[in-house]
């Protein structure tokens, strides 16, 4: 961490608090469980996605993959391509425009965007990984540019690749910051407390490489204007940053890339940053001088879009005779490449869950010449606490003592590791009101003490933890003389309900009817800043810049109301009601908005606003908890495991739109149920290549794997936070594959700390 | 996809010409593997032959109690048949357990016979395969092998047959009705599809020009007792780890009659004779069923990640005869 960093820690502790927001505690729209707006134009098919854009004159393309890990391009022979019907133009180091190389994520330089790889392909003749494009076809139709890929030949000088982890992680090195902390942390003499400890357990678990599998496969289409602007239609979480690394890579001004997305299916974090088919896309519309189109196929997304991480950790936890953490210990390894440098930080979720008197956490990487990973939902907290959640269980039993008991005895009272206050930490009481409804306390605390013919049952218990993330936001707000409210920002639709949600909050924070107000996203021509709908931030974010835009439209409104107004100089407090502006517990003292804008000759106000740096995340420990309790059926012939019972209860701030967030924690657990028993990418270390790019053979969920998931929640406000709020949607995958693995061991007495639990490993 | 001619066969006699005389031709019928192949290049015929008009359509009962099923027959009518319900459950359960609605919908039975291996390394360009070209070599062997073959594989080839309904033909003694230009013959089950040895291009006993007309089922009256068990990695949409097609009856403790074939074990669906020989007037437990799972597994070999299949399969076949005897 940096001297400035420290500085600035200390700082924001002697901020004065930003009053809370009054809609915490004002019942309207939010709260409710407002359908999601545009739920009836998906339903239909109306919602146009990425690659059903209907432009003119359109061609496709279509990447030649490397099918060698490392090594260089000796030659590519595209003559028969060449002659394929229809096709346009073969795009390869030789013909690609020249691309500056793209920046890597910088938490402290997300306005400037970011790319998954800094690599900017098809500049030369270097390989660094298997999927790595080596050309673009471009032709009249898919199915030509298609056909024509498959005949480009190329010739490569092969290298030995690194590509096994197992085999390279003792390599590994700690790397200069996980996600801008420290990647080692010590508190007392953990090694020390271990040895000494009355209780303990000490494992290694491990989790496999995880591909993304959106619903939507990533998709662009990119057209040049002949002053050579760009237009990017892209399939992406962050209009803002796609739009910034490609004018990077361009060299083009920022306004000169215009960058939309209106519906996206499906994200997860794989769309997130900017990845080489859109560039490649752009430079293909540049090299054929037409529009391009380029929707990968779902091999293409396992070859190009990287996922998650392998992982090894090792948890060992000390425990004294009352309970009481003596010493937490969290170490590990996780991979990356050259040209991606993200550590996934499983290592920052030990530091703020429990009470130890000791603690001992750090995280090494290794790089692997394969495809960049990537944020995936909850990029490291979801394997970061498999492990750590696994562990304490494990503990639980070697101390014969209730797992949730466990967790109650070493709740802390000020973040563990920054010693900072909480602003709104209830997970006691999540456990509390969760196993209450699970029925919890019926559990038989022995294993294997639960059968049903062929099937032994259990049921396991796991935190889940995901911190608060908030960027500076900005919108703009236009109030219309029909009453009517347009919201505008550069926001990110990928299914979660932002629209819908942001609706709710404007139609509150303004007093309208929420058929008077309209959200405008998915466009980066919407007022500049890094919105991203990742790290569960982006509800907040925007929250909270709306927040200051409706202030401050609401003093240009009195202004504009005048002397003859009943606004004015009103000595009490002026609320937003009834379509308009009304002196607080005075009836209808007050104007609406239309008659305001009317008596002013005006169309409308707009005002654009950007919110402040997230101060309050550097002040007190943020982040949403929950517990996660399931039922497990393993069937004890076979070593087939069912979950037929899931139980959620969240602890994240207040919930907003009950419908669209429980959507979401429901989602998250369904790839929680994913990544304990089925995921798993096939990566074959003799060559780095990716065996099982299909959803025929990379295992999701299907319904039958799924149960019915009840999800409860605490509903209290954080107090520091936009609307009370914390963001949903990716806590629901953390603890979800310790709660499996915890409810196996209690099934069956076997212990597994290596994922997938595929039903070998419990014969 | 590389471009093909297409033709669609009215008759019999002129499916068999188009076959015999188009050089590198296919016959296509629900499309639900062939096309998916095309479309990953791997199958890259000049000329589809389309069956699917041809009057193989219909499912008939014989008069010995048995059936004939047309080639063209979609796995759904053979699953939802009442007399197939009735009298062969483990087909109607092994269908059903084979693929999605949708899937059943366009899959024929022929084209279930035919279905080529679901081996991740047959389905890449970038690998080694002995099935897509032969004296290749075969990437299996030392990758990822936890869907393949521990029974009757060989050092060119350890892929399974990928079908759930072969598995319960296989079980019922099913015969092969084919029509090529020598006129027509009938194939036992077990002898049409082939264990890999040092061809496993060649997967059928069919010959050139020969295409399937239908499946004969004879009447197996103890298979109105019988049960398909399928164990796989999820609940649905992922192929056998190793299945199970059993029919059993039990007299007076005995073993009387016995029916035993696996899935997801060979480069076919595996006839498990050497369990029958052990079961045949056995006492009809889980001694004996474990002691003939042990003969017919007995000379299975694992690889690095499917040697777990060997015990699965094992207790599954000891499972589902339990269930059948009423353990």
């Amino acid at each position: 961490m940096s001297v400035l960093q420290k500085l600035m820690e200390t700082v924001v502790q002697f901020m004065p608090d930003k009053a809370p927001d009054p809609l915490i505690h004002k019942h309207g729209y939010l709260g409710t469980p407002v359908s999601r707006v545009d739920g009836q134009r998906k339903v239909k098919g109306e919602a146009r996605f990425t690659a059903e854009f209907e432009i003119e004159n359109l061609a496709y393309a279509v990447p030649v993959c490397s099918t060698i890990a490392k090594g260089r391009i000796i030659s590519i022979d595209a003559y028969d391509a060449e002659r394929s019907p229809g096709v346009i133009a073969i795009v390869t180091a030789e013909n690609a425009p020249k691309m500056k190389r793209p920046p890597l994520m910088d938490v402290r330089h997300m306005d400037k965007g970011f790319a998954a790889s800094d690599l900017a392909v098809l500049q030369d003749d270097k390989i660094s990984w298997d999927g790595q494009p080596v050309a673009v076809v471009v032709a009249e139709t898919l199915e030509q540019a298609e056909h024509a890929a498959s005949l480009v030949r190329v010739e490569y000088d092969e290298k030995a690749a690194r590509v096994s982890f197992e085999d390279l992680k003792a390599e590994a090195t700690v790397p200069s910051a996980v996600m801008g902390e420290d990647p080692e942390l010590e508190i007392g003499n953990a090694q020390k407390a271990f040895a000494a400890a009355a209780f303990k357990v000490d494992n290694l678990y491990r989790t496999p490489h995880y591909n993304h599998n959106a619903i939507e496969p990533h998709a662009a289409i990119a057209a040049w204007d002949e002053d050579g602007r760009l237009t990017v239609f892209d399939s992406t979480q962050f209009v803002n940053g796609c739009k910034h690394a490609l004018a990077g890579m361009f060299g083009l001004d920022g306004d000169d890339v215009r960058v939309i997305a209106p519906f996206v299916g499906g994200g997860f974090g794989g769309k997130a940053a900017l990845w080489n088919h859109t560039a490649l896309c752009a430079a293909a519309a540049k090299v054929a001088n037409r529009p391009v189109k380029m929707a990968l196929s779902r091999e293409d997304v396992f070859r190009l879009i990287g996922g998650r991480t392998p992982s090894e950790q090792r948890v060992a936890l000390g425990a004294d005779k009352e309970g009481k953490f003596a010493a937490i210990i969290h170490t590990g390894v996780t991979a990356t490449t050259t040209h991606a440098k993200f550590p996934e930080q499983f290592s920052l979720t030990p530091r703020h869950l429990y009470a130890s008197r000791t603690m001992s956490v750090g995280q090494k990487v290794v790089n692997l010449d394969t495809v960049a990973n990537t944020w995936m939902r909850a990029p490291g907290e979801s394997i970061g606490t498999f492990a750590l959640e696994s562990a304490i269980d494990e503990l639980a039993y070697a101390m014969k003592i209730d797992p949730v008991e466990l967790r109650r005895l070493n709740e802390p009272e000020r973040d563990p590791t920054k010693g900072t206050e909480f602003s709104s930490r209830h997970l006691v009481e999540a456990y509390r009101r969760g196993a209450e409804k699970f029925g919890w306390s019926g559990r038989p605390a022995e294993p294997c003490s639960q059968r049903d013919g062929k099937w032994l049952i259990g049921q396991g218990v796991a935190t889940a933890y995901y911190p608060v993330f908030r960027f500076p936001a900005a919108v703009r707000l236009r109030i219309a003389a029909d009453g009517s409210a347009l919201v505008q920002a550069a926001a990110n639709e990928m299914g979660m309900g932002t629209a819908t949600v942001q609706i709710q909050h404007a139609a509150d924070r303004l007093g309208l009817p929420l058929e008077m107000v309209s959200f405008r996203y998915g466009d980066s021509d919407l007022p500049d800043s890094p919105i991203i709908a990742g790290g569960s931030s982006q509800t907040g974010s925007i929250a909270a810049a709306v927040q200051v835009a409706v202030e401050k439209a609401h003093r240009e409104l009195v202004k504009l109301a005048g002397n003859g107004s009943p606004l004015a100089g009103a000595n009490v407090e002026i609320e937003a009601r009834d379509g308009g502006l009304f002196l607080s517990g005075e009836g209808n003292k007050g104007e609406t908005y239309a008659s305001i804008l009317k008596r002013a000759g005006r169309d409308f106000i707009e005002v654009e606003e950007t919110s402040g740096m997230p101060f309050e995340v550097m002040k007190y420990s943020m982040a949403s908890y929950g517990a996660q309790f399931c039922k497990a059926r393993v069937n004890r012939e076979s070593g087939e495991v069912r979950i037929s019972r899931w139980l959620g209860s969240f602890d994240c701030g207040r919930i907003l739109n009950p419908k669209t967030a429980v959507s979401q924690l429901r989602g998250g657990i369904v790839m929680g149920i994913g990544m304990a028993l089925a995921e798993e990418t096939l990566l074959d270390t003799r060559r780095g290549r990716i065996m099982n790019p299909s959803l025929a053979e990379y295992h999701v969920p299907v319904h039958l794997d799924v149960p019915h998931i009840e999800i409860i929640y605490n509903d209290i406000p954080d107090e520091h936070t936009p609307l009370g709020a914390h963001g949903v949607g990716e806590i629901g995958i953390t603890g979800a594959a310790a709660a499996i693995a915890n409810a196996i061991f209690h099934a069956t007495g076997k212990r597994i700390r290596d994922l997938p639990i595929t039903l070998g490993k419990l014969l | 996809m590389k471009s093909f001619a297409y033709a669609r066969a009215a008759d019999l006699e002129t499916a068999v010409q188009l076959l015999s005389k188009t050089p590198n031709a296919k016959l296509l019928g629900g499309g639900t593997n062939l096309v998916d192949l095309m479309r990953e290049n791997i199958e890259q015929p000049d000329a589809l032959v389309d069956v699917t008009g041809l009057p193989l359509d219909r499912i008939q009962e014989r008069p010995d109690g048995g059936l004939v099923i047309g080639a063209t027959v979609r796995n759904t009518a053979v699953a939802v048949h009442p007399v197939v319900r009735d009298r062969y459950p483990l087909l109607a359960q092994a269908i059903v357990f084979g693929a999605s609605g949708q899937i059943r919908n366009m899959a024929t039975v022929a084209g279930n016979l035919m279905q080529r291996t679901r081996c991740l390394y047959f389905y890449d360009h970038a690998a080694r395969c002995n099935k897509r070209a032969p004296g290749a070599g075969c990437d299996a062997i030392g990758g990822f092998n936890r869907m393949h073959a521990i029974l009757g594989a060989s050092d060119s080839c350890i892929a399974t047959h990928p079908s759930d309904m072969c598995v319960a033909l296989a079980a019922l003694n099913a015969k092969v009705k084919v029509v090529g230009p020598n006129g027509e013959r009938t194939i036992a089950f077990e002898d049409f599809h082939r264990l890999p040895e040092d061809t496993p291009h060649i997967e059928t006993d069919l010959q050139p020009g020969e295409l399937i007309t239908g499946i004969e089922i004879p009447p197996l009256g103890f298979a109105r007792r019988s049960l398909y068990r399928k164990i796989r990695d999820r609940a649905s949409y992922a192929f056998a780890l190793v299945s199970v097609a059993a029919a059993l009856e039990v007299d007076n403790g005995k073993v009387r009659n016995i029916r035993l074939a696996l899935g997801g074990v060979a480069h076919k669906p595996w006839r498990a004779t050497e369990a029958e020989r052990v079961l045949a007037g056995a006492n009809a437990g889980p001694e004996s069923f474990r002691q003939a799972a042990e003969a017919e597994l007995a000379p299975a070999r694992g690889l690095a990640h499917n040697d777990f299949k060997i015990e699965l399969a094992k207790r599954t076949i000891v499972g589902v005869l339990g269930e059948l005897a009423g353990g």
